[in-house]
């Protein structure tokens, strides 16, 4: 059978909603990058070729002759380049052969493999319900300590948490995302006069007042919202609700909540809803540029923000990685043509809490060269090394937010490594797949689309297996 | 990979980075293997099929029977039959999978539950609806896609251009369901609550003044308007099957009807569609059957929404998706219940023309 | 060997050609006087065609243009491009990648495809006729099986047949026999059942004299099921090719990176934010191209016609 766009788009869906990437924005992130102070740069130059010697970061790993690891994930194209270079230098002081496979059917493909006696020696994971499942079939072995040292010095508890199945830690972080940023355009508020909203109802407020304005786009509403994205259409409505519930009754509901624990039959959950549905069901605040709220399921999740380009939104809330979305000669910064603030909190002076997602790295065999690349990918030099390639950041606290490529990127780090921040995995990727990647999507869709709360909740209530 | 100079991820991970000799040898060493692969099969299917003949005496016919047949039934077994025996006894199982609560290593537990998921299906309203909407497919896809296939290849048999105009209608076949899919929805169905038609039929209608269509959200056409990609597709199936059919009906019967005065209408009735009737069974037989199991369509493009949901779509999302598999083995079993009656059919009219002969 | 049937088709219908062709001559001209016949054919080809114009069409949007603006917009604007199928072809995956042309993944598909092709069709053949003209104890219940088989979904073999092609038995997983063998098993339910409806038709006496010259089963399969069989034979392989072709689950199951067709990385093609998603549609063009020359290539073989098959009712 065809499936593959299937695949394709449930792994897209777990790709954008994980990673924090610009691919494809090449000359943004160049520019970012070239500001660095930092002297030991020339290392990773790509294709400068490396500056002999240099392998004293390395020399814990030890040396190997002709052992070879298979590194194996979902992360295809430029940022799969990427990867391969961020352990080059790795692979010439230790003399593993690193050979890293990617795919965009990751999901199907290694529980083939595992069930097939084919495993790889590592697999980068791209979240932490699926690290679940993989670690269930028996095939993954526990973190060894040196990877564990690692993760204790350079990573949160929460962070540790995600790679912890059972009782026992299996994977190491490795990227991270950080979602809830509300794209807008500073230019436009300069000129409106407009605030970046601090708290939530400071936000409705400020929609309202955008209404009331009107814009100079066509068919200009305050917000442009889009949950098509081919057979994971409705997953951006997931982080809507995500990031209101973990703001409006903090983490320890929202934990229960992502445990099953709190029903979405909840007064707690039905909250959440009501307040994304004041925006995203009123015919005056969406769907800036394609017109009432019923075309929020027909707009692709790209092409959404683009209104506040051309004037016809102001406000469109996605993950980082929207940055890559914006079309060549776009200016990505706090006085550009768009930038981005963080979903505010419900109350001023909460602590900032935010969602995100990220890559976990889970071994299925001890050999020393395993665990050696393992080791060496929880480690800060590699965070540093990768981070500095462009295109991603990372929650490694040994990470300098300045090797970052893109000041949303910057930000980004800041957040994740700032000592009060409440990190949240995305929710819908830790529920099973039956409600997380299935009907929570689909009831998102019929929500927007005018079906009562009631039954949109009961609907993914009954759906928990 | 010693030189320091390139970058180590160009000659790894991603294979080749040109078009360069090591390239060519490899694709060359890939064709060489296909040829030997086929030539070594052709050579032993012929080797044993010509030891067969030198058996002699009464155990030869039944030999040769079993070198005819068992290669089929060898392969079949391993790589169909099995699983389907397995899927119909999951169908009648809840599987229950328990994490330890140390390691996280699954505990699968297997258990019976009767007709339990069969119940859910006919009982859960969205699944229902998937199973009347499948019954919709199978009816529709076939007869028009015949239908049309038969006219066209009627209307352009021994015409100027009939080549050219055969590939215009085939051309659908050479496309992926997914590719055809994108074409589909992305290009000619697309459209726009406000602004400009961006969608080609949608553009169209616009210009004749008439209202865009939101084709894949309006119920309950938006089902037709998806059966109608997959007819596209089938119909150069039906046409070429059939159009190979007609010119092997005997011209001899069209002259002498011809001079009984018959016009090309009660021609086609009474000596063209009896003759290839065999044909258009197949066709229909096959047709039908691609579309129960065709769910790339709806997955691509509704993922069931609005009431388009099918069958098979709803078993890919049972079994693959959501990780349901025991509900998914249900849908595929009442699948195959919906073949039962054209398997009946085909075995009749296999019988007739045995009796015939 | 005794047998006398002749070895080829023509023989078969005896029946003089030159008179044939004067009479389908004739036909023809009657069958081209009807316009109404006419138009309905010129108006289903266009309807038919439209949708891959549209696609061709829209392969030749840039970039830039080809979320915001439908093809005919960019047509008049004059900023239609070629460069779509240059960069899928020669950059893969945009600019700034290394990764590799997709010729080589044109290349596995034809290496994939062709012994997918050859396989089941020969395999289903030896079947067919043993089902058609073989009466044996079971036969029915053989054949009805097969048949159902068709309905099995591909979905829920993979994994049992992985086992059995994986590392630990058979071990061809992840090379190309094991794409074959994969290929050749879920094409087996057609092959039959199709094979076996025309070769059923090949007109009894022609099996019976050569059975009363006393001929084996392997000789009347080389001597006249083989070639009476040949247009069958095209139509399957022709949509057996177009199957593995286009498919995508079973080469990524038991393929390798070294055995992805080009549908493998076409799936991919729109990269993981939908960035290089214009380039889809000159993808999926290209993707077209081979099956077209394989089906001019085996058409004459339809219009030659199933011979004997599908006229005894």
């Amino acid at each position: 059978m065809h499936d593959s766009t299937e695949r394709k788009a449930t792994q897209m869906k777990r790709i954008t909603k994980v990673q924090f990437a610009a691919v494809g924005v090449s000359g943004l992130l160049l520019a970012g990058c070239s500001s660095t102070e930092e002297p030991a740069a020339p290392s990773t130059t790509p294709g400068g070729g490396n500056v002999a010697a240099g392998c004293e970061d390395y020399a814990t790993y030890g040396t190997f002759q002709g052992d070879a690891v298979e590194l194996y994930g979902s992360i295809v194209g430029v940022e799969a380049e990427q990867l391969q270079q961020s352990v080059a230098k790795f692979s010439e002081c230790t003399g593993i052969d690193v050979t890293y496979n990617g795919t965009d059917q990751f999901e199907t493909e290694i529980n083939i493999r595992v069930d097939g006696g084919n495993a790889p020696d590592l697999a980068i994971i791209p979240q932490p319900g699926l690290l679940q499942k993989v670690v269930g079939t028996g095939a993954v072995v526990a973190a060894p300590a040196s990877v564990e040292a690692n993760v204790d010095k350079f990573w949160s508890v929460d962070w540790k948490n995600y790679g912890t199945v059972g009782s026992t830690f299996y994977a190491a972080p490795l990227m991270a995302s950080v979602k809830g940023w509300i794209w807008y355009s500073p230019t436009e508020f300069a000129a409106n006069g407009y605030e970046v909203p601090t708290t939530w109802q400071g936000m409705l407020d400020l929609t309202a007042q955008m209404a009331a304005n009107g814009g100079t786009g066509p068919n200009y509403k305050p917000w442009a919202i889009g949950f098509e994205s081919g057979t994971a259409t409705g997953w951006a409505g997931t982080d809507w609700i995500e990031d209101i519930l973990l703001r409006q009754q903090g983490p320890e509901a929202y934990d229960r909540w992502v445990a099953g624990d709190l029903d979405f039959t909840s007064p707690e959950v039905k909250q959440a809803f009501e307040e994304f549905g004041k925006i995203a069901l009123n015919p005056d605040y969406v769907n800036g540029g394609f017109g009432d709220p019923a075309s929020i399921v027909t707009t692709s999740f790209q092409e959404a923000g683009l209104s506040i380009l051309e004037g016809s939104a102001s406000l469109h809330h996605q993950a980082s990685f929207y940055e890559a979305q914006w079309p060549e000669g776009t200016n990505v910064a706090p006085d550009g043509d768009v930038w981005a603030f963080l979903t505010p909190p419900i109350n001023e002076g909460d602590p900032v809490s935010v969602t995100g997602g990220g890559e976990f790295v889970a071994a299925f065999n001890d050999n020393p060269a395993t665990v050696a690349l393992q080791t060496f990918m929880s480690s800060d030099t590699w965070a540093n090394e990768r981070v500095s390639l462009g295109g991603v950041i990372s929650a490694n606290k040994g990470l300098d937010p300045n090797n970052a490529s893109s000041p949303i990127g910057k930000a980004s780090i800041e957040i994740l490594q700032g000592a009060d921040t409440v990190f949240r995995f995305d929710g819908s990727d830790l529920m099973p797949s039956a409600v997380g990647a299935s009907q929570f999507w689909t009831s998102m869709n019929d929500y927007v689309s005018g079906t009562s709360l009631d039954t949109v909740l009961s609907d993914i209530e009954n759906s928990w297996p | 990979m010693t030189s320091t100079e390139v970058p180590l991820s160009v000659n790894r991970g991603l294979q080749m980075a040109g078009l360069d000799a090591q390239f060519w040898s490899t694709q060359g060493s890939n064709l060489l293997l296909a040829a030997i692969a086929i030539l070594a099969f052709l050579v032993v299917v012929s080797l044993i099929m010509f030891g067969a003949d030198l058996v002699r005496g009464a155990i030869r016919d039944k030999v040769q029977l079993v070198v005819l047949i068992s290669p089929v039934l060898l392969l079949l077994a391993i790589g169909l039959i099995w699983p389907a025996i397995d899927t119909i006894w999951l169908s009648f199982n809840d599987v229950v999978e328990q994490p330890d609560p140390v390691t996280g290593i699954y505990t699968t537990v297997t258990q019976f539950v009767g007709l339990d998921n069969y119940v859910f299906a006919f009982s859960d309203p969205t699944t229902l609806r998937s199973v009347i909407n499948t019954f919709v497919w199978m009816v529709l896809v076939p007869a028009l896609s015949t239908g049309i296939g038969l006219a066209y290849a009627v209307f352009i048999d021994r015409a100027k251009g009939e080549k050219i105009l055969k590939s215009l209608v085939f051309m659908p076949m050479a496309i992926s369901f997914v590719g055809a899919s994108v074409i589909w929805g992305a290009i000619m169905y697309d459209y726009n609550q406000v602004g400009n038609q961006t969608g080609t039929i949608n553009a169209v209608l616009d210009l004749l003044g008439f209202n865009p269509v939101n084709f894949l959200v309006d119920s309950p056409w938006n089902t037709f308007y998806l059966i109608v990609i997959l007819v596209w597709i089938q119909t150069g199936f039906a046409m070429v099957i059939i159009s190979a059919a007609i010119k092997g009906v005997p011209v001899e019967m069209n002259e002498a009807a011809s001079l009984d005065g018959a016009n090309p209408w009660q021609r086609f009735w009474s000596i063209t569609v009896p003759s290839i009737r065999p044909t258009l069974v197949v066709v229909l037989t096959t047709i039908t059957i691609a579309s129960l199991k065709v769910y790339d369509i709806v997955r691509t493009l509704t993922q069931g929404r609005n009431g388009t949901d099918i069958v098979a779509n709803k078993m890919y999302v049972f079994g693959f998706v959501e990780g349901r598999e025991p509900l998914g083995a249900a849908l595929a079993v009442i699948l195959f219940l919906f073949v039962i009656p054209i398997v009946i059919y085909n075995v009749r009219s296999l019988n007739k023309v045995k009796e015939t002969r | 060997m005794s047998i006398t049937m002749p070895p080829a088709g023509p023989a078969v219908t005896p029946d003089a050609e030159p008179t044939r062709k004067k009479t389908r001559a004739a036909q023809a001209k009657e069958n081209l006087t009807s316009p109404w016949a006419t138009a309905a054919a010129i108006i289903i080809a266009l309807l038919w065609t439209i949708p891959t114009v549209a696609l061709f069409m829209t392969a030749l949007v840039p970039g830039s243009r080809y979320r915001t603006d439908a093809w005919w917009t960019v047509l008049l604007d004059g900023d239609l491009t070629f460069s779509n199928f240059g960069y899928v072809l020669f950059r893969s995956f945009g600019d700034n990648s290394t990764a590799p042309p997709l010729l080589g993944n044109v290349m596995n598909s034809i290496v994939v495809t062709v012994p997918a092709v050859v396989f089941p069709v020969v395999l289903g053949l030896m079947a067919a006729y043993a089902f058609a003209w073989i009466p044996f104890k079971g036969s029915n219940f053989l054949f009805v099986m097969i048949f159902a088989l068709q309905v099995v979904p591909l979905q829920l073999a993979l994994i049992p047949l992985l086992r059995i092609l994986g590392p630990e038995n058979v071990g061809v997983a992840g090379q190309f026999p094991g794409v074959w063998i994969a290929h050749t098993i879920f094409a087996m339910p057609l092959a039959v059942f199709l094979l076996h409806n025309f070769v059923a038709q090949i007109p009894s006496d022609i099996l019976e004299a050569a059975r009363v010259d006393g001929a084996s089963h392997t000789q009347t399969f080389f001597r006249i099921i083989i070639p009476l069989s040949l247009p069958a034979v095209a139509s399957l392989a022709i949509f057996q090719f177009l199957w593995v072709w286009n498919d995508l689950l079973v080469s990524a199951v038991f393929g390798g990176n070294k055995t992805y067709p080009l549908t493998y990385p076409i799936s991919n093609l729109a990269g993981a934010y939908g960035e290089f998603a214009y380039l889809v549609p000159s993808a999926a063009f290209i993707s077209m191209i081979i099956p077209l020359i394989v089906f001019f290539a085996l058409q004459r073989y339809f219009v030659r016609g199933l011979l004997a098959g599908s006229t005894k009712g």
